[in-house]
């Protein structure tokens, strides 16, 4: 009976997570077709002079051809609905450049990207744990040295790491190389790369709460027990202080993803960045909005996983 | 004995410069590294030793000397000087862009914070939303929106990093709202606006100076971000994300034109983010 | 904390007493090496059984640890991992020390454990998470863990501190019962009447220093240093004390001047009064629960009324509305014969400075900012406009609490626990209130401090013609300042009537009970007292 009811609000919950990813979603897409509303300049005019490469004034038949085209001339409200119809449908648009669908470019794209940037979380959480669990809270030079070098790090541009790194590994000792692809040995450069930044982040966060654990009474208890500094710190504390770095990394996706689309500029990697950068400097409007409505997509789905997480390592926390 | 005290709080500068007699030697060193950069974008002048743009094809891509301290680029510029220029742009990028964003933050966080129901319901869902959006890919949606200028990076920054301190000023405002002391007023009798102008906001705002050095840091380094991917402001202007989007392309036979860029924005983020920090510590009453 | 020496015995209770900051904790986590990194330890002898423990590494303490010392802290739910299942806990010891072979042997220990120490229903407790378990049941596993090895000492730092009375005593009846089954027990607390229950000696430490040593007939009945006496006569009771704590000397002229009698003698005696006053919160769960329940109370003028109850007994809430800064669901309270609840917020401000409040908290009640001499200036009645005058005004209360002006600048941060509470008595007296309500304003305090602050209270009752509503979980607290006492039990009164009648004669079960599991500081010492289980 009891396990019935529990049953039944763990669904109401993953309802209710849903509801709210989807509101994020309808959110972000309301936010993009607004934007490419209230761009500034004739659309159909851009759009034409993206196609011919010169700037002037197309004749009205042109003009009223690409309004007709795109759908321009139909109300607002019209407009919007066709629009929120279209993102259900996984159709975001199409691309002014390549007259295509944004989905598919931005699919042929996105699976590089998203690869580096979980690579990179998962490399983010070894290192931010691993220096934590053997430094944090032991009153010495590297535990001063590991702090000062996680501010250093979360506050350096990755992008200019990501250089170095290319230099002195890739070109000068050549242990990895220049241009990977999209081979595995190619991957650890730019992981690295983007994950150093993140574990500034994490580390510190889970460092400061490790900290404070360590100085909690149930760790005085465990060690009266008879429990050893390694079990204490893994079996008690770590458990504690992974739970705000959890709930970062829900929020680190963003950066993870503006972060890799910097590190494929540097590395020449295959990805969203290319595209990105593409559609930007020629103006290309529904790509970098199918971009951001993507990474919004993405966000809502770690974010259910992120709250998932917290959940099994913090069992204190009702299913509500 | 003398007579202690009109009651006001007393002076924040008078605070600060207690402070600043107590503070560890780094904080020392950020802020002269902190001042070195303003001086350099108010009167670049005064620390060029050559003209920004002044080109000598006799010594182009020429290695860190005594002549130029930090080589020269393609056309024999001096980087030194052209970093100096260009902490003017990167000044203003981050510090418009930091203020922008907190005067949207604090528009949203004061009102979500202190209306509460159903608004700070919506206006919360609002900002995790925006919170939720890659800086960079909202940078570039404004950069493709209006084109490349320090006006778009500033406001394509600024609107990217203001869910981060709304979300901040939000939950402080909370906090200081059910604090004891706020209802110790209220039982005294003072009218709501009084408690709240006197108690909650000062209170609520407190972390807003220390927020904001660490931010303009932040700032500076997604502006060069933009610009290292090209999108930046057109050159010659040498803005340090250009300058580091420049050296790329040369950054195997010149290093020092892609290494000494990168080191003016970490030492510039990383100073404030040590002033920052240090602020943050004081006003927590950690030291 | 220097030159502390003692000798544990089989079957024996030691007890080690002392205010915050008198080394007491410090000695005890020093028996187990736990001290800390900071802290140096020299001791020119720390045997155990005969074994030398100076001279362990950390692998040979592990070994003593929880093995042949068992370590019980305060407050259980910090005490127990929050994200772990109690049996986990308690069979940690066990994993630990290679004691069971099997997963399953495991599981039985563990519930036999459990049950040993009376938590019902040991099966499914032992796969709940501690803030499942009520605060007593936590500190019987807390117990549990720290027996699971059957060691030869058992260290008990604080056990009770954060428990109801009645909690408390089962807490210390199954303290008593592990003594009496042979182990050697060292208790720490803060708490005499605690310690007068079960020790058998008992050092008094003070400033890191022992001061008196003893048996505890000998420490209770003959103090020797003026310390001990000093503690001992602190303790809350219904005697009138030998010596007084407050620093405010009895009768200052100062006080009878004209300016404080504030009441006209028009009021009725009756100046804040309840009728059937009715609460109810929403829970996390949605579901409402009723914290106050048809609550009805009269406050006389010049009166103290005692307010008792456990933890969730509703007395806070019903403080909050006295002070309406909750409202009532049902029911309303009187203020000065007017009404006061069913006002308006805007027509009650003007009145808000006529009823004044003191936290148990002062520190989160003063606005971080501010210095103490604004802080009281603010509360100040609004009919005392020159600088001058309020300047004067704050001074002369701050001496009529007993601190000096030199505190005038100071933060709330940089003051001690008691010079806080101080300031916060200072600023509600200020603006010349008829009724104070008190929120358990002495239970964060040391006792010597305790005994200060509750004898500046009564002086300022005198002196000033105020009444209180004193709520506190201590009775000894309750019993000695107050004329009427309310017994509160789940959102209910339970028995109201004058403090002897409550003390003297209870005439309902509960109060019984509550008064019955009320540790008293027994002069005899644990030998001419008979074992009792409760």
């Amino acid at each position: 009976m009891r396990i019935n009811s529990a049953a039944h609000v763990r669904v109401g919950s993953f309802a209710g997570r849903f509801l709210s990813a989807a509101t994020v979603v309808w959110l972000a897409a309301t936010f993009t077709f607004l934007v490419q509303c209230l761009m500034p300049g004739d659309r159909a005019q851009i759009i034409i002079n993206i196609a011919s490469g010169n700037v002037g004034e197309a004749p009205p038949a042109e003009l009223a051809a690409v309004n007709a085209k795109y759908g321009f001339d139909q109300p607002l409200v019209l407009q919007y609905a066709k629009y929120l119809w279209g993102v259900l449908h996984g159709d975001l648009g199409l691309s002014y450049q390549q007259h295509r669908p944004v989905i598919d470019i931005i699919a042929e794209q996105i699976g590089p990207t998203v690869i580096l940037a979980s690579t990179a979380l998962i490399a983010a959480w070894v290192i931010a744990v691993l220096t934590t669990v053997l430094v944090a809270g032991r009153d010495n030079m590297w535990s001063t040295l590991l702090s000062g070098v996680q501010v250093f790090l979360a506050t350096v541009p990755p992008y200019w790491l990501a250089t170095i790194l290319l230099v002195v590994f890739a070109v000068q000792l050549r242990i990895f190389p220049v241009i990977g692809g999209n081979s595995l040995i190619g991957l650890v450069l730019p992981t690295i790369a983007l994950a150093l930044e993140l574990s500034g982040f994490l580390g510190q966060v889970v460092r400061s709460e490790f900290t404070r654990v360590l100085e909690q009474p149930f760790v005085m208890s465990a060690r009266a027990r008879g429990m050893g500094e390694l079990g204490v710190r893994f079996r008690h504390v770590l458990r504690h202080a992974a739970l705000p770095g959890i709930t970062l990394s829900g929020w680190a996706i963003g950066k993870l993803l503006s972060g890799a689309i910097l590190i494929e500029a540097v590395f020449a990697r295959q990805g969203l960045g290319g595209v990105l950068v593409a559609a930007t400097s020629s103006r290309d409007v529904p790509v970098v909005s199918g971009a951001i409505l993507i990474s919004a997509g993405l966000f809502a789905v770690t974010s259910m996983l992120v709250d998932l997480t917290y959940r099994i390592v913090d069992p204190r926390i009702k299913m509500t | 004995m003398s007579r202690v005290g009109d009651w006001s709080v007393s002076s924040q500068p008078g605070e600060a410069s207690g402070a600043i007699r107590r503070a560890p030697l780094r904080v020392y060193v950020a802020l002269i590294v902190i001042s070195f950069f303003i001086v350099a974008a108010i009167a670049p002048s005064l620390l060029q030793t050559h003209g920004p743009l002044a080109i000598d094809l006799t010594a182009p891509l020429q290695a860190p000397s005594f002549a130029h301290w930090f080589g020269t680029d393609q056309s024999g510029r001096d980087l030194y000087s052209r970093i100096v220029e260009g902490a003017g742009q990167s000044l203003t990028i981050g510090l418009g862009a930091t203020s922008l964003s907190i005067c949207v933050a604090l528009v949203f966080g004061v009102i979500a914070g202190l209306v509460g129901g159903a608004l700070d319901n919506v206006l919360s869902r609002l900002l995790d939303v925006l919170f939720a959006l890659p800086t960079l890919f909202l940078a570039l949606l404004f950069v493709s929106l209006f084109g490349p200028s320090v006006l778009t990076l500033v406001i394509a920054v600024g609107v990217g990093t203001a869910p981060g301190y709304a979300r901040m000023i939000r939950g402080q405002v909370l906090s200081v709202k059910g604090a004891p002391y706020v209802e110790a007023a209220k039982a005294l009798g003072h009218p709501y606006l009084r408690i709240l102008w006197r108690h909650i906001i000062p209170n609520a705002m407190s972390p807003l100076t220390a927020m904001m050095t660490l931010g303009v840091g932040q700032a500076i380094v997604w502006a060069a971000g933009v610009a290292f991917l090209g999108l930046g402001v057109a050159p010659p202007a040498p803005e340090w994300g250009a300058l580091l989007n420049a050296g790329r392309n040369y950054v195997i036979f010149a290093w020092w034109l892609e290494i000494m860029p990168g080191v003016a924005v970490v030492s510039f983020a990383l100073s404030l983010t040590v002033v920052g920090r240090y602020l943050q510590d004081r006003l927590e009453g950690k030291i | 904390m220097r030159g502390v020496s003692f000798s544990l015995q089989a079957g024996r209770c030691l007890a080690i007493v002392g205010g915050s900051g008198s080394g007491k904790s410090v000695t005890s986590r020093a028996i187990v090496g736990l001290a800390g990194r900071r802290a140096h330890v020299h001791a020119r002898q720390l045997t155990f059984a005969g074994t030398d423990l100076t001279t362990l590494n950390d692998r040979s303490w592990r070994r003593v640890r929880g093995k042949e010392i068992g370590f019980v802290l305060q407050d259980a739910l910090v005490a127990l991992d929050p994200l772990r299942q109690v049996g986990k806990e308690i069979g940690e010891a066990l994993r630990l020390h290679g004691a069971v072979a099997s997963s399953e042997e495991l599981e039985r220990r563990v519930v036999a454990l459990l049950e040993l120490v009376g938590v019902p229903e040991a099966e499914i407790k032992a796969r709940q998470l501690p803030h499942q378990l009520s605060g007593g049941q936590r500190q019987r596993a807390l117990i549990a863990a720290a027996l699971a090895l059957d060691p030869r000492i058992l260290i008990a730092d604080e056990p009770t501190t954060a428990l109801d009375v009645t909690v408390q005593a089962q807490v210390l009846g199954l303290l008593e019962e592990t003594k009496v089954r042979g182990k050697a027990l060292l208790l720490i607390s803060h708490d005499l009447a605690v310690v007068s229950r079960i020790a058998d000696e008992v050092l008094v430490m003070h400033e890191g220093k022992v001061v008196e040593r003893g048996s505890a007939d000998q420490v209770f009945q003959d103090p020797q240093h003026p310390y001990t006496r000093q503690l001992l006569d602190a303790v809350p009771s219904a005697r009138p004390r030998a010596s007084r704590h407050s620093f405010l000397p009895a009768a200052r002229p100062k006080l009878q001047s004209r300016s404080w009698e504030q009441l006209p003698s028009t009021f009725p005696s009756v100046v804040l009064s309840a009728a059937k006053l009715v609460k109810r919160f929403k829970g996390p769960d949605g579901v409402l629960r009723t914290a106050v329940d048809g609550v009805s109370f009269e406050l006389r003028s010049g009166e103290t009324l005692g307010v008792v109850g456990e933890s969730g007994s509703g007395k806070s809430t019903m403080a909050r509305m006295a002070l309406a800064l909750d409202l009532p669901d049902e029911g309303a309270v009187l203020f000065q014969g007017r009404a006061w609840t069913t006002l308006a917020e805007r027509d009650r401000r003007a009145r808000r400075r006529a009823i004044s409040v003191i936290y148990q908290d002062p520190l989160s009640s003063f606005d971080p900012r501010w210095s103490v001499g604004h802080i009281i200036s603010d509360s100040l009645a609004s009919d005392v406009e020159s600088k001058g005058e309020r300047y004067d005004r704050v001074v002369q209360l701050l001496d009529l609490v007993g601190l000096s002006p030199a505190l005038l600048d100071r933060r709330p941060l940089e003051l001690s626990g008691g010079q806080r509470q101080r300031v916060a008595i200072a600023r509600a007296i200020a603006p010349r209130p008829a009724v104070i309500v008190c929120d358990e304003p002495v239970s964060a305090l040391d006792v010597l401090i305790q005994a200060q602050v509750l004898d500046l209270l009564t002086d300022l009752k005198a002196h000033l013609n105020i009444s209180y509503i004193f709520i506190s979980h201590d009775l000894g607290v309750v019993r000695q300042l107050s004329d009427r006492v309310m017994v509160m039990r789940q959102g209910c009164v339970v028995e109201t009537g004058t403090r002897d009648e409550i003390f003297l004669n209870p005439r309902t079960d509960y109060t019984q009970r509550l008064l019955a599991a009320v540790p008293r500081l027994e002069r005899g010492g644990a030998a001419n007292r008979s074992f009792s289980r409760v």
